[in-house]
């Protein structure tokens, strides 16, 4: 890539700090310059978190419609899969899928909970209810 | 408050080679340059790894294993290092302080998931992104983060929560350190860069199977040519954003990688006048170009606006093209004759 062809779009990272990206000048010769962003690779991470915000919809109207606990929300919701959770509540994976059925997770005694509250950076109150604004 | 005075921030594009390049050059390899670390640590490479999905997409890699090039370097300037990891959160908080306390500057690995100074848009459960902790003062930890401009600050709970992040590549509060500061000679960074040339030649172009170096890149590109029967348009299309994230976000410098690389061999001329250097470098130029080329052609995919199979099969063929430039340039490398 030559220097004048670097592009100055706007970016996510932008708002944190400008990236370094390695170019030529014209006699070929490399050096660094700064980037604000591309626009190729912003819509990339868009589409990502379009992709995401689809998936955390779908999980909560499955719980909704009592076909999952609310452990499935809160996973998209933080962007885990099961063996996240299992690393920050310290359950097996084969439990953490059998409290993933509703009528399971409703008769988890508080400490569970509270294991999975603190996972998820929520409070218990929050979990059983999904309400939650941020 | 306690700091190493010697410390200095630099920015570079990848977080593993701007930590590698700013402590060395503290422990006194002054001539360290990002390209020289990427380069000696063989860091350039190229794997999609089948049957294990990242994020619901492709787990496809333009770079080395996390921490390999860290060690590497270290290992070719014959600098001891220095590696921890904690079972406890306290005994790692215990021994960075100590450490810190004692003027020392050190690398420390983290989850990205909680970096609170972090656009969120960037913050997924990636547990190898790499800092240096230079001195604290009060209840503040500074950081020099490589990938951005200046220097930053976390609170204790903040650096406590990132050092211990869970998941896969979890960090377990490693911190890492040159033992000693030791003068580095121009002759041991010529031998340096020979050593991880020769290695990067092995990794592109004799590794065995079909999924890695030139071979994997042409994986990819045949495989991408299948995705919209096998994975429908919309799905597809995912993917080419996820390769696309993969080659240009943050740390790659452009191109995949392949623009520092080129940008090394050019820095590699400087100890090795050997003209076929210069050539070489042209050839990633010319693949970090292509690279950049196809993500265009991706993005026109996945923002909806072009998606046929033919389409598909152009950006498939983008990397069964860029797989041959970088053959070529493996092989032209792997002839060198160096002298001594």
């Amino acid at each position: 890539m030559k220097k004048e062809e670097i592009p100055q779009d706007n970016g996510a990272l932008n708002k944190l700090t400008k990236e370094v990206v390695y170019v030529t000048d014209d006699s070929g010769k490399y050096s660094t310059d700064l980037s604000t962003g591309w626009e190729v690779k912003t819509k990339a991470l868009d589409v990502a978190w379009q992709e995401i915000e689809q998936r955390i919809r779908e999980a909560k109207e499955k719980v909704l419609r009592d076909e999952a606990s609310p452990i499935l929300y809160f996973m998209e919701l933080r962007l885990m899969d099961i063996g996240i959770v299992a690393a920050y509540t310290g359950f097996w994976k084969w439990t953490i899928k059998k409290h993933l059925k509703a009528g399971v997770f409703r008769k988890l005694p508080d400490g569970k909970l509270k294991k999975y509250a603190d996972a998820f950076n929520v409070t218990v109150d929050q979990l059983k209810t999904m309400n939650v604004h941020e | 408050m306690f700091m190493n005075n010697d410390f200095q921030h630099l920015q570079a594009a990848h977080c593993e080679n701007g930590v590698t390049t700013n402590l060395l050059r503290a422990a006194g390899a002054k001539q360290l340059t990002e390209p020289l670390s990427f380069g000696i640590g063989s860091g350039l490479f190229y794997v999609q790894l089948p049957f294990l999905k990242i994020n619901n997409g492709p787990a496809i890699a333009f770079r080395t294993m996390p921490g390999l090039i860290f060690k590497r370097t270290c290992t070719a300037l014959n600098i001891p290092v220095s590696r921890k990891k904690f079972s406890s959160q306290e005994a790692g908080k215990r021994y960075l302080d100590e450490c810190l306390d004692a003027g020392k500057a050190v690398g420390a690995q983290v989850g990205v998931y909680y970096l609170t100074y972090f656009p969120k848009e960037y913050r997924f459960h990636f547990n190898a992104h790499n800092m240096i902790v230079f001195g604290r003062e009060e209840d503040k930890y500074l950081i020099s983060d490589p990938v951005m401009e200046t220097v930053t600050s976390l609170t204790d709970y903040e650096l406590q929560r990132v050092r211990f992040a869970k998941g896969a590549f979890a960090p377990r509060g490693q911190i890492y350190f040159p033992k000693e500061n030791r003068i580095v000679t121009d002759e041991q960074v010529k031998k340096a860069i020979v050593k991880g040339i020769k290695r990067n030649v092995n990794h592109m172009i004799r590794i065995p199977g079909n999924i890695a170096g030139y071979k994997g890149i042409a994986y990819t590109g045949r495989q991408i040519k299948k995705w919209p029967a096998k994975l429908g348009r919309h799905k597809a299309g995912l993917y080419l954003a996820q390769l696309v994230r993969m080659q240009e976000e943050i740390g790659t410098g452009g191109g995949g990688f392949r623009y520092i690389y080129a940008a090394f061999l050019q820095e590699a001329h400087a100890y090795h006048p050997i003209d076929e250097l210069i050539g070489i470098s042209k050839i990633f130029t010319e693949a970090g170009d292509k690279w950049r080329n196809a993500a265009v052609q991706a993005s026109g995919i996945y923002k909806g606006r072009i998606g046929s199979q033919a389409d598909f099969d152009v950006m498939g063929d983008y990397l069964l093209e860029i797989s041959e430039i970088e053959k070529k340039a493996f092989q032209a490398l792997s002839k060198i004759k160096w002298n001594a």
